[in-house]
């Protein structure tokens, strides 16, 4: 091997020609990629580049097809995480690896030694995320925490192992700015000693902030290698993203319609141990408007959709009105007929059904709305399956929706296709109200600039939508305004151009918060 | 070595015909061994079990009069298995059809009249439907796990049947046997064919089958059934209702078994007894899976499961094995087909170990 | 009187506290095995089976163990390895449990058992009414009481326990931080389909000391509602067994005073009560939901 030869410093951990196929579908092929020790090394790449399936192989999640990986100059075979952590290889997940059952505690013992007492773990757990500014109690539910909490356990359990490497997937994706502000302190912290991050994100300016090598993966392959701090933003985008995306056009001199969607003093309990009460919602949308409701993941944004959807009714049916017409207490066909349309967060088997084809699943959001046409016979309710199709066509070419075969199932399309067709949908009816949660979430960037462009098109074409977010940088390019969801209220609406990330941060982590500094207190 | 599943990306359409026949071809298979083991010859045994109950008429009616109550309770099940109910009381809810379609031919035994046997079949279906109707109603209402209730039913109508025939409908005439009076003729389900006594039951399930296919196949109700099974929130979303379903398919399943138990009572046997059924209720539950939950394919694979437990009568007596076997074979069957229907989802690989190398945890 | 009554109603509870303890622990790793009656009516007829031919109950108690582990691994196989729909699996195993215990036992029928001897507890069984109530009882009534305490123990202060109950709320979390998923739920369904055998051995060699084909009576789902009941917790096991005992026993009394309510009706009452228990436990959602293992019954694929 090279690595030995000639260079100083042998890089801490060496990968060479890492190869990994799922069936006849190669995730990652031939990756090469060095990290010296006290290195912060950026993996970057869209989703769907492979990012987490070469994690994976490092942390011996999963086995490689082909390729070495070298651990201080040593060709090792990382069968399990815990082969990885007796290396030094530490872990946060971005799907995060936490049992909501458990307490803290228990869930930092799960990945050390089974001898040292339960006592001891958290005594060193509290300890240790003191040392770091991760304020822990061992002894909490983890049921009970959010998101940026959560988090702390995964980065305390991993630092617990005195790893040499931490890997980090996508974690700031959860976080407020101030939180990763936070974050990149602690990033900074362990470098200076001497221990290694790799840093897995799409975010350009972050990496560019933070990282001093950095390595980037498009379909599976590297696409390039460089200090992220030479490069411009725009240069990263292109190594990414492999051609320029188109950026998304918007007209903001659109005079306002009429209000379509008003919600006003909307009050829903948590159905669920796990789900966030929403607290008295306002908000307003104008046809040709876009609000956009920014917010970090579990504030109440599938509770907020859910009411808004009309798959859970709420109480009060003035809470909620559509072009005028109460509706709070009506069910989701019957928003529907008033002319809305609603896109859920997660695809497969909320907004899709995987198993059934693009067809049925055009059926399964459009069966009451489109009765005429969908549906003959009478009471008998006989699904005319040759215009259902005849629609799903018209959708896939309007949408531009990429699949094998003339009615695949939901399952065999990738997450932006199946997206483009889910948005398609709704926006084929030409809805007057559009309500979309995360509508680019782990889409690749061309379905995504795709669909914000949609959404803005028709919203220009005098429809009202609302969109809900994690990704600051989607709110800036599709809304006209912007909210700010937290911990289950709704800050007052802003024109997105008075805006600033800082200020949203402040609304996301803040509003209710009294404890933090800064803290805007919006009632 | 070990098994590696990869799931396809589209299901398997030639697994989902080849798996119940393989399943089938197994089953032999390991009933071949099991009677080899008994100390018979294992296709002289398979012989007389599948192939010998199939050569006469009066056994092809016996056949169909078996298979009636299979695919009537199979179709029903198939419905509330497709939209995620878990209905296996299916043996309660067909004893108490039994009863409640028996109460005018036992209470009324003067009535001769054209109109009691419409009657008894419609008052069938409502008590099996009424009996499904408690589980359904725990688990909108209270969030009772319906397996467990619906089970436990079982044993309840099971109990109250045995205690009405030999206490108030135990018929005054009938030496301390514990039944009713015989059926009056009006109130007995009529032949098909004048060749055997196979009833009217067969044509009810065949009808009813093709009746749920067309719905499942191009109604928006089946597209409602199958939505709903794969995910409740994509249901949700579309506008059905979970608790909507429960009751429908709980509803659907118990008419039928009520009407397969009230068909039994009236058709094959003519009069209410302690015992009215070898087990029907529980079998059915194999007959919905082999025949994958389709209604088309419940019609064959209730007979194929009717042929088992002909099969087994046949079988004691020809060579003299116990009909316990038949149970056996049923068993072994659902195995099968579950084992088999893995291949329809996903392709089954054997992976070697990599040589041992590096760390191993 | 009152010791007699109350020793029935022991011996009552013991099958309905082991079968329950052990689908407590597969299903705190997340399985639910619906098997619980076959397996049981296996570790029935295998206990008999042993037992007559070698004349020692305790040759038919691991008789009874074994063939209620070897059972479930066919559940095993079919659900971990083979991803079939666990409940469909477990009706399965039921009715082929039931099927060929008949089969099996057909020549026990009607043959006289050997009944388990008790084993009194020197000093400790010279105690009034405690004393022949706790300590002079047999074997299985000893282990069903160690199970308990051992189960609690394993469950919520061992290590290995705690990985249990980490796969049941997680499988995909805990297959990510490199616990064995798969290895650990065959393992918690063979413990599972270990105690469903020993409650069999318990009925067919203590309760009732012969062979009857299905003489396990809808047991094993009344064992499955105790866990329900329980709240997946081993020591409210121990409590609601010994409620069902006393009702299953109550009815017998009450049909041999000979009160005036026909028997069936009183037959009827273990399953009427199990329907009203699972009503009483299950209509708050919100505790239902947090006590449940979050991943119960969900199939898991790991990918390599």
């Amino acid at each position: 091997m090279t690595v030995s030869e000639g260079s100083a410093a042998i890089p801490l951990l060496s990968v060479r020609k890492l190869t990994k196929h799922f069936g006849s579908f190669a995730a990652c092929s031939g990756i090469d990629l060095d990290i010296a020790p006290g290195e912060i090394h950026a993996l970057l790449g869209e989703n769907g580049a492979g990012k987490s399936t070469f994690v994976k192989m490092l942390f011996g999640i999963l086995d490689p097809t082909e390729g070495d990986i070298l651990w201080n100059g040593e060709r090792v075979a990382i069968r399990s995480p815990g082969t990885a952590r007796t290396l030094g290889i530490g872990m946060v997940f971005q799907h995060f690896s936490l049992f909501e059952a458990l307490t803290v505690a228990e869930n930092i013992a799960l990945s050390l030694d089974p001898k040292i007492p339960l006592a001891k773990i958290a005594e060193e757990a509290s300890t240790l995320s003191k040392a770091y500014g991760l304020p822990l109690d061992p002894k909490a539910h983890v049921a009970d925490l959010s998101v940026g909490e959560r988090q702390r356990i995964e980065i305390v359990r991993a630092l617990l192992q005195n790893p040499k490497l931490i890997i980090l997937d996508e974690p700031t994706s959860v976080l407020t700015p101030q939180e990763a502000d936070k974050l990149f302190e602690t990033l900074f912290q362990l470098r200076a000693e001497g221990r290694s991050v790799l840093y897995i994100s799409h975010r350009l300016e972050e990496v560019q902030r933070i990282c001093d090598g950095a390595t980037v993966l498009r379909h599976g392959r590297v696409t390039g290698r460089c200090d992220p701090k030479r490069e411009t933003a725009a240069s990263l985008a292109r190594m990414m993203v492999g051609s320029e995306v188109a950026a998304v056009s918007r007209d903001t001199s659109a005079a306002l319609g009429d209000v379509r969607i008003e919600v006003a003093g909307l009050n829903a309990d948590a159905r669920t141990p796990f789900a966030i009460s929403l607290r008295d919602i306002n908000l307003k949308v104008r046809a040709g408007e876009v609000l956009a409701i920014a917010g970090v993941a579990g504030n109440g944004q599938g509770e907020l959709f859910d009411a808004l959807s009309g798959e859970y009714p709420v109480t009060s049916n003035e809470a909620i009105s559509i072009r005028g017409r109460p509706v709070g207490r009506l069910g989701i066909n019957a928003r529907r007929l008033l002319g809305a349309g609603f896109v859920p967060e997660e695809r497969h088997g909320h907004a899709a059904v995987s198993a059934l084809p693009l067809s049925d699943n055009l059926l399964l959001a459009r069966s009451r709305s489109d009765r005429k046409a969908f549906l003959g016979g009478g009471a008998l309710g006989v699904i005319r399956h040759n215009a259902v199709r005849a629609a799903t066509r018209r959708i896939c070419e309007a949408m531009d929706v990429r699949k094998s075969g003339e009615d695949p199932v939901a399952g065999a399309l990738s997450g932006g296709n199946l997206q483009k067709f889910i948005v398609g949908r709704e926006l084929d009816r030409q809805p007057a109200v559009l309500v979309v949660n995360q509508p680019t979430w782990g889409v690749d960037a061309g379905a995504a600039s795709r669909i914000r462009q949609a959404l803005v098109d028709l919203a220009r074409a005098g429809s009202a939508v609302v969109v809900i977010s994690q990704d600051l940088d989607e709110i800036f390019e599709v809304a006209t305004n912007i909210a700010v969801i937290s911990e289950g209220r709704l800050s007052a609406s802003y024109p997105a151009g008075e805006m600033s990330r800082e200020r949203i941060g402040l609304l996301m982590g803040g509003v209710h918060d009294s404890t933090q500094p800064g803290a805007v207190h919006a009632h | 070595m070990r098994i590696e599943l990869q799931r396809r990306s589209e299901v398997s359409r030639l697994f989902s015909l080849v798996s119940p026949l393989l399943a089938l071809v197994l089953t032999l298979f390991f009933g071949g061994i099991m009677f080899w083991t008994l100390g018979k010859n294992p296709f002289d045994a398979l012989y007389s079990f599948f192939i010998e109950p199939l050569l006469e008429v009066w056994s092809l009616h016996e056949l169909a009069i078996k298979a009636a109550p299979l695919i009537l309770i199979g179709v029903g099940l198939s419905i509330c298995y497709r939209s995620n109910n878990w209905n296996i009381g299916a043996e309660g809810q067909f004893t108490i059809g039994a009863i409640t379609g028996s109460i005018l031919p036992v209470l009324y035994p003067e009535w001769h009249s054209p109109m009691i046997l419409p009657l008894m079949l419609v008052m069938g279906m409502i008590g099996g439907a009424l009996y499904a109707g408690i589980p359904a109603l725990l688990k909108t209402r209270f969030n009772t796990n319906e397996i467990l209730t619906s089970l436990m039913l079982v044993y309840i109508a099971q109990l109250y049947l045995d205690w009405l025939v030999r206490g108030p409908w135990r018929d005054p005439q009938g030496y301390n046997f514990p039944q009713t009076k015989a059926f009056v003729p009006e109130a007995v389900l009529p032949e098909v064919l004048d060749s055997g006594r196979a009833h009217l039951a067969i044509v009810f399930a065949i009808v009813v089958a093709v009746a749920i296919w067309f719905m499942m196949r191009f109604m928006l109700k089946g597209f409602e059934v199958t939505v709903l099974g794969q995910s409740e929130r994509a249901g949700r979303f579309a506008g059905f209702s979970a608790r909507r379903m429960v009751w429908f398919s709980m509803l659907l399943s118990g008419a039928l078994a009520g009407l397969a138990g009230i068909s039994e009572v009236s058709g094959s046997i003519g009069h209410v007894q302690p015992s009215i059924s070898p087990g029907y209720g529980f079998t059915a539950i194999i007959v919905a899976f082999l025949g994958r939950l389709n209604p088309l394919g419940i019609i064959a694979s209730g007979f194929v499961l009717a042929l088992t437990y002909l099969g087994g009568e046949a079988a004691q007596l020809s060579i003299g094995i116990s009909d316990k076997v038949s149970r056996v074979f049923q068993g072994l069957l659902l195995f099968f087909v579950l084992s088999c229907d893995t291949l329809i989802h996903y392709r089954l690989r054997l992976v070697r170990h990599p040589a041992p190398g590096g760390a191993h945890a | 009187m009152l010791e007699a009554i109350l020793l029935t109603v022991i011996t009552a509870a013991t099958p309905l506290v082991i079968a329950a303890l052990g689908e407590l622990v597969t299903e705190r790793a997340g399985v639910l095995n619906l098997g619980v009656e076959g397996m049981m009516i296996m570790g029935a007829v295998m206990a008999f089976g042993a037992t007559q031919v070698t004349g020692s109950p305790y040759v038919g108690i691991l008789a009874g163990i074994a063939a209620g582990a070897v059972f479930s691994l066919l559940f095993g196989i079919l659900t971990l390895t083979l991803v079939a729909n666990q409940v469909a699996t477990g009706l399965a195993l039921t009715i082929l449990g039931l099927g060929l215990s008949g089969q099996i036992g057909e020549s026990f029928v009607g043959q006289p058992g050997i009944k388990l001897q008790p084993l009194p507890i020197p000093f400790l069984s010279d105690i009034p009414l405690l004393g022949p109530l706790l300590f002079r009882q047999d074997l299985i009534f000893y282990l069903s009481v160690v199970l308990v305490v051992g189960i609690h123990w394993f469950l919520f202060r061992s290590r290995t326990g705690l990985k249990v109950r980490a796969i049941g709320d997680n499988h995909a979390s805990a297959h990510a931080l490199g616990i064995n998923v798969i290895r650990a739920r065959y393992f918690a369904v063979m413990f599972g389909g270990a105690c469903a055998g020993l409650a069999g051995a318990q009925l067919s060699l203590v309760y009732t000391p012969q062979w009857v084909e299905n003489m396990t009576a809808g047991r094993g789902w009344i064992a499955l509602a105790l866990v329900v009941f329980a709240s997946w917790r081993p020591l409210r096991v121990l409590a609601g067994g010994y409620l069902f005992g006393a009702v299953t026993i109550g009815q017998l009394h009450a049909q041999a005073l000979g009160i005036g309510i026909p028997s069936q009706f009183l037959s009827a009452l273990p399953y009427v009560a199990t329907i009203v228990v699972l009503i009483i436990i299950s209509h708050n959602r919100r505790t239902t939901l947090i006590n449940t293992p979050a991943s119960l019954g969900k199939p898991f694929v790991p990918e390599r």
